[in-house]
């Protein structure tokens, strides 16, 4: 199976040093606001920011460090960290379930996953409209009373579950 | 001896109908847990944990530890039957399982993983059972230096037996221990590093984290395999399971071997996994025919599944008598004690007697009641597995997405969740630890609050953690096992003659 997309999207080399960087940069942020939170020492004891300031230097030190390490690895330049099929793929199920989150609040959860799992089978199984109608309603179905009535965690709800009076 | 009276009372607590059908649902769920990508152990734990709030604590905690129980369980036919390590302390028990499975003999291999994970995890109990109270007394007098010793221990333990990786560790440490800093200052009521997001004001909870680092981030991982599983039909019938038994015996060394392995890494925090590798790795030097060790060998399996459920039982040993969890899930468990307001430590052995004994005594009929359900049950998970990848997955996401929701009904945490998928799959790939990271976010807090009680004990002498000989030694071990890898890393190199 030798397709174009066995390509390499990223080599591992480049990963780690994407990864490391952000942590510095993360850290960087955490650094600064510890700071400004007062990092020293106060009447009662460290102040607040002492351990968020030391943890984020640990990051930042560590994460040079990597990074240092990773600009001279060989290997990992060599690696494939993900090819571009499998990102394709890992795609396939990240930006429906982004979707499927943004549209939580909108238009509460048991619309939006009926929606989401649907859509899934049919985009991915290639199911047709019939079946993944039928499952996906079918474990909403199932969910509903279990974390309604059995459980009684009510669940966000949204425009549908208010004109048909669920709330 | 004063602990088996306790024992009894204990089983008396737990042998109530209602308590012994939490057991079996909750059995139940955990091997369907540990049979599921994206639902591992921890992750479904948490999920489930906030389900458990209507629940008397003592009930609640067996239905949890018996998922735990289940996944143990779990993991093991997966890696038997189709290759896949359904935990990771599950991808030893691989090596020789599937070869084993496909060479004829599933029902044998998982016969002898299952009660290999049955004997390991008596073992770690009867462990508990007689040193937990000893330990739980000795905690008595541990003050705020003795606790943040013992946190400190913890996590350079991490650092010293992280073999190469031990940078990584430590970021992935204190990203956690940032992490648990936001939020609003328990000590001076002041808002950390929320930058204006009301959302963050409760901080980050580990139970998001887990499910994120360890559910969605393992879906996104199977993902990239493009799945299919293709796996040994397996039936296990009463003559295979008692041909397997006879067979078994002759392995003692390697179940005491295993079970000491395991004990020692649940109770030092390595956790199950490392110890599924080691047990596996001393098994084969002790072997009287190592060759054969990855062709189908049963003692290949009885090891390391031998050591994973010691090391996973015994964590919880740490977990109860000092409220320091060996591994993410004992973790989830602890913050369960927390917020049903129970604290760990030697005040639960004092006052809260029946939970404690209770959750000791389920520990053996759990296993007991485990090991009947996982061998007369295998055709039925197996079959689970058949399910296509593009039904069960969303339906795991969906289920993983509630989860987040109940932990503190709110939206923004589904979110965190998806952010946490992310990271558990870019930082799994790139071999970050991630245990040490969801430890440092569930005890960050407590061993920032140890450190400053400490810190205004002794007016901001660092020498309180060496004032005695208890916290002296706790914290010159820790500092030992933190410069570890640096000494070892300076010793290996100077050994070799300077070669690229």
């Amino acid at each position: 199976m030798h397709e174009s997309n066995d390509r390499p999207l990223l080599t591992t080399r480049a990963a780690e040093l994407l990864v490391s960087a952000f942590f510095i940069i993360l850290a960087s942020i955490t650094l600064w606001d510890s700071l400004k939170l007062g990092a020293g020492w106060g009447d009662f004891g460290p102040e607040s920011g002492y351990f968020p300031f030391y943890t984020s230097l640990f990051v930042i030190l560590a994460s040079i460090g990597i990074f240092l390490i990773g600009l001279r690895d060989k290997k990992a330049a060599a690696e494939t960290f993900v090819s571009v099929q499998q990102f394709k793929l890992v795609l396939k199920v990240l930006v429906p379930s982004i979707i499927y989150v943004a549209l939580v609040p909108l238009i509460g959860i048991y619309v939006s996953m009926i929606l989401f799992i649907g859509f899934f089978m049919m985009w991915i199984g290639k199911y047709n409209i019939i079946k993944a109608g039928a499952v996906s309603i079918g474990v909403t179905a199932v969910l509903y009373p279990t974390f309604e009535i059995w459980f009684r965690v009510p669940l966000p709800k949204g425009p549908l579950e208010a004109m048909l009076g669920l709330n | 001896m004063e602990e088996l009276g306790l024992l009894f009372q204990g089983f008396g607590v737990v042998i109530s109908p209602f308590n012994l059908m939490l057991m079996v649902i909750g059995i139940v769920l955990g091997v369907l847990i540990g049979v599921l990508p994206g639902l591992g152990g921890a992750n479904g734990i948490a999920i489930l944990l906030p389900l458990t709030f209507t629940m008397p604590p003592t009930s609640a905690i067996i239905m949890l530890s018996c998922i735990y129980w289940g996944a143990l369980f779990g993991g093991a036919m997966t890696s038997i039957l189709f290759n896949i390590p359904g935990e990771p302390w599950s991808v030893a028990t691989t090596f020789d399982g599937y070869p084993l499975a496909q060479k004829g003999n599933p029902g044998g291999a998982l016969t002898a993983a299952f009660t290999s994970s049955f004997v390991g995890a008596v073992v770690a109990v009867i462990l508990i059972t007689f040193l937990s109270p000893i330990i739980a007394e000795f905690a008595l007098s541990f003050g705020p230096p003795e606790f943040f010793s013992v946190y400190l221990l913890t996590f350079c333990a991490f650092v010293g037996m992280a073999k190469g990786a031990a940078l990584k560790t430590i970021v992935a440490m204190m990203v956690g221990f940032t992490l648990s800093a936001v939020g609003m200052d328990t000590v001076t009521g002041q808002l950390r590093l929320t930058f204006g997001f009301t959302d963050l004001l409760k901080g980050f909870d580990f139970l998001i984290a887990v499910i994120g680092l360890f559910g969605i981030g393992e879906i996104l991982l199977t993902m990239e395999e493009g799945l299919e599983f293709k796996g040994a039909k397996a039936k296990i019938d009463m003559k295979i399971v008692l041909n397997t038994w006879k067979q078994l015996p002759q392995y003692w060394g390697t179940f005491l071997r295993g079970s000491a392995v395991g004990c020692f890494m649940g109770i030092v925090p390595g956790g199950a996994t490392p110890a599924s590798f080691m047990s596996y790795g001393v098994a084969k030097r002790f072997a009287k025919n190592p060759d054969n060790f990855g062709k189908g060998e049963m003692e290949g399996i009885v090891a390391p599944e031998t050591a994973a459920h010691a090391a996973g039982t015994s964590a919880l040993l740490p977990m109860i008598t000092l409220g320091v969890p060996g591994s993410p899930t004992a973790a989830v468990l602890l913050g369960g004690l927390l917020i049903w307001g129970l604290q760990p430590g030697p005040l639960l052995f004092q006052e809260q007697a029946d939970f404690v004994w209770g959750l000791i005594a389920s520990m053996y009929l759990g296993n007991v009641v485990g090991l009947i359900i996982v061998l007369t049950c295998v055709p039925f998970f197996a079959a689970i597995l058949r399910i296509p990848f593009a039904i069960i997955a969303p339906i795991i996401l969906a289920v993983c997405s509630i989860g987040a929701y109940t932990v503190a009904n709110s939206v923004f945490d589904i979110y965190m969740m998806v952010v946490f998928g992310v990271f558990g799959y870019l930082l799994r790939k790139l071999n970050y630890p991630l245990a040490p990271l969801v430890l440092a976010i569930v005890l960050g807090n407590r061993a920032e609050d140890a450190f400053r009680q400490s810190m205004l004990y002794s007016q901001g002498e660092l020498s309180i953690f060496f004032s005695n000989y208890l916290v002296g030694s706790i914290t010159a071990l820790s500092l030992f096992l933190l410069f570890l890898p640096m000494v070892q890393g300076f010793i290996a190199k100077l050994r070799k003659p300077a070669a690229a």
